[in-house]
């Protein structure tokens, strides 16, 4: 099952570092990752997407909390908080299916940003599940090159505020 | 007060009470070693190899209970402390090793004598620093010192580029450490104690499962209160050996791959486990899925990370060891009083076990027989001050099974790494923080030829210790698996009892040497070795074919160990 780590870090060289060498040496498996800046100085945030089962996530969180750069490790637990990610896509499309290729990106609320004569770039920001889908739909035009950035999120403002859910042992 | 960053390092080792370090110099740690020259508190002492040094530094931690520091220079030195870092990462050994390192402005350019030791050491130290700044130097060296020592302790490793120990500053040690992320827990659940308290008060058939966490989180009097005021049997493990008096009536061995079969027995057996500072090693349980079936299980440890990873916690409880047990010893104690009654038929059955399959081995024929070496040895230092180090093989099995060790750290070993070599340089360090225990090394011929050069620095630092080794001119634990599991193909285990000369080389090396043939010899050479205040090598020629038992073979249950087996073979006894 997956699961989405949001785990904030001292801005210190080496924290990411920290993290992926304790997955590797542990032998967890990362599938997406995202790092950057927060609202506080000094604090990056690390989300990390794991497939893994819940008892192996309890030890992915017991370790990475251990580190001494981290913060604070939190899950995202689906429907308890919003998950974005962006992708950006060169997709080919030679003149007479263009429009359609556009217009159809444009109403799933992608941009378009760039034009060239045999392939156009698109964005889309989303929930990694619309992603998904305008991946799939931009392939039988043929993709050329597709990057996603990996998911990040904070829990929802509409969920009853609740204390992030954290490991057993030290609750 | 302007000083350079190499003086800065002292002040720093002087104002959290270092008492000695261990080292070598080199290119990128000059700087430093020159301040050493200019004068400080600490003792200096020189190892032969950076390994010895690092393990020195283990050694005097586990003797001492306080912070061991190795000090090194760049590539090679820094490469040469990895080992010490690993044994002391698995086995959760304070230490802070500083490093130097090339000069900033050539870091990253494959300078002369550079290695990336931080990113070598990344998977094996609690957290590293690389200080690129002078103004960092003391925050760093201060938040060194508190992460090896607090939580689970560990080694920390700081690298100090030769320019920032020449850079001039102003120097001031910081009274508090900035580490917004390192919170180890420093209290118990009340809830969890008074669970826990009532599973081991009505348990039928309890065992406590004491590790080397209680011996690093300084709980082994609370240990102590605890067993007593529940009437509870103890089994310490390899790492937690001298946590609870080994001659206690409670005291019920060791557990794991050569532990006697009583202690499995009772592990495996027990209706409430409680694993105190004790982490379910493979070495320990054997077939992890067949381990104390019907046991509850209650894990206390100060890493909530040791909570569940390998076996599943009924009642976990996560906090410093000697607040958890001293807050479970008034309540086991207040259920006692209450009337639920001690498990007198379990500690009767545990004996009957104990007299059912005790240690043995066949004492008879020509040659001496390693396990009486040790026998001896424990008859010669009963009720002495002795604390005792070993490499790692048979001669350590026999050692743990041999051996009673009365008192916290007075026994030393390298459990989690199983680090060959570990014995001599550890016998070092732990003479340099207990000078006046006897020190001794039990050691393999093996193990011995991996470290031996630190005689040396036992000698001329004059910091004496008595080495007896158990010769049988094997690699005897490989030897042992290779005729147990791969049908008696011997591969290059042979070392030679003679060659080279332990004795002589011991003279050498400026120490006394023995050769020890028969018990008599044995007799003799010990007693003497044990009062001459030198450094001896007592080389014991033992029986080359004796098998260490008994034995959980690889993957077996715990329950399935194999009892003492004759050897299948003989070799002949020269002489």
């Amino acid at each position: 099952m997956k699961h989405t780590l949001s785990v904030t870090v001292e801005d210190k060289p080496g924290a990411l570092n920290r993290i992926t060498t304790m997955f590797a040496r542990r032998g967890f498996n990362i599938d997406s990752l995202a790092v950057g800046p927060t609202e506080r100085e000094g604090v990056s945030c690390i989300t990390l997407r794991v497939d893994c089962s819940r008892h192996t996530l309890e030890q992915i969180e017991k370790q990475i909390h251990k580190l001494v750069n981290v913060l604070r490790v939190t899950e995202l637990v689906p429907g308890e908080a919003v998950e974005r990610e962006l992708l950006v896509v060169r997709v080919s499309a030679p003149g007479d299916r263009r429009a359609e290729l556009v217009t159809t990106a444009q109403a799933l609320g992608a941009r378009l940003l760039d034009v060239g004569r045999e392939s156009v770039v698109l964005e889309l920001a989303g929930s990694p599940e619309e992603l998904d889908g305008f991946h799939q739909l931009c392939e039988p035009y043929g993709v050329v090159d597709l990057v996603r950035t990996g998911r990040v999120g904070v829990p929802r403002a509409s969920a009853e505020r609740r204390v992030p859910r954290r490991l057993a042992a030290i609750r | 007060m302007k000083m350079t960053g190499g003086d800065a390092i002292l002040r720093c080792l002087e104002a959290e009470g270092v008492e000695v370090m261990f080292g070598i110099p080199g290119g990128a740690i000059m700087p430093t070693y020159d301040a050493i020259a200019r004068g400080t508190t600490v003792r200096h002492v020189l190892a032969r190899h950076e390994q010895g040094a690092g393990h020195m530094a283990q050694g005097y931690a586990r003797a001492s209970g306080r912070v061991g520091v190795a000090i090194a220079t760049s590539g090679p030195g820094a490469t040469n402390l990895v080992t010490p870092i690993a044994d002391a990462w698995m086995d959760s050994t304070p230490l802070v090793c500083i490093t130097g390192q090339v000069r900033t402005p050539l870091i990253g350019t494959d300078a002369f004598q550079e290695c990336d030791i931080t990113g070598i050491t990344l998977p094996i130290v609690k957290h590293s620093w690389l200080v690129q700044d002078v103004e960092d130097l003391a925050p760093a060296i201060k938040a060194a010192f508190h992460v090896a020592r607090t939580g689970r302790c560990g080694p920390v490793l700081v690298d100090v580029p030769r320019d920032v120990q020449e850079t001039v500053f102003e120097f001031a040690y910081p009274e508090t450490v900035d580490l917004p992320g390192w919170r180890p827990p420093t209290k118990v659940h009340p809830l969890q104690i008074r669970e826990a308290a009532r599973a081991i008060a009505v348990a039928r058939k309890p065992v406590l499962y004491v590790g080397g966490g209680t011996l690093n989180g300084d709980a082994c009097e609370e240990l102590f209160e605890l067993a007593e005021a529940g009437t509870l049997p103890v089994v310490t493990t390899l790492m937690g050996k001298g946590a609870f008096p080994e001659s206690h009536e409670l005291h019920f061995g060791w557990p794991g791959m050569h532990g006697p079969k009583w202690s499995n027995l009772a592990m495996n057996t027990c209706d409430v486990l409680v694993a105190i500072g004790a982490r379910f090693d493979d070495r320990v349980t054997g077939k992890l899925a067949a381990f104390a079936p019907g046991a509850t299980v209650i894990h206390l440890d100060v890493d909530p990370a040791e909570i569940s990873k390998l076996r599943s916690a009924d009642i976990p409880v996560v906090g410093p060891l000697s607040s958890a047990l001293a807050s479970l010893a008034t309540e086991v104690a207040r259920h006692r009083a209450d009337g639920v009654p001690a498990p007198e038929p379990w500690l009767d059955q545990i004996r009957a076990w104990r007299e059912e399959f005790p240690l043995r081995y066949d004492a008879n024929g020509a040659w001496l027989k390693p396990q009486r070496v040790l026998e001896r040895l424990q008859e010669l230092t009963a009720g002495t001050d002795v604390v005792v180090t070993t490499g790692v093989g048979q001669h350590q099995m026999w050692a743990m099974q041999y051996l009673l060790s009365e008192r916290p750290r007075s026994f030393i070993t390298s459990g989690g790494l199983g680090t060959m070599g570990y014995g001599i340089p550890a016998a070092v360090g732990a003479k340099a923080a207990r000078p006046e225990a006897t020190v001794v090394c039990v050691d393999g011929d093996g193990c011995f030829q991996m470290t031996a050069q630190e005689l040396v620095t036992a000698v001329v630092e004059e910091l004496p210790i008595v080495v007896v080794l158990v010769n049988n001119g094997y690699l005897g634990m490989v030897t042992q698996w290779q005729d147990m599991f791969f049908d008696g193909r011997r591969s290059h285990v042979h070392l030679t009892p003679d060659v080279p000369n332990y004795a002589l080389l011991a003279e050498a090396y400026g120490g006394v040497g023995m050769v020890v043939t028969n018990e008599e010899e044995l007799d003799d050479a010990l007693a003497q070795a044990l009062t001459l205040q030198r450094t001896v090598v007592v080389d014991c020629r033992v029986d080359p074919v004796e098998q260490c038992f008994p034995m959980i073979p690889t993957g077996a249950a715990a329950v399935d160990m194999l009892e003492y087996q004759p050897p299948a073979v003989e070799e002949a006894k020269a002489s």
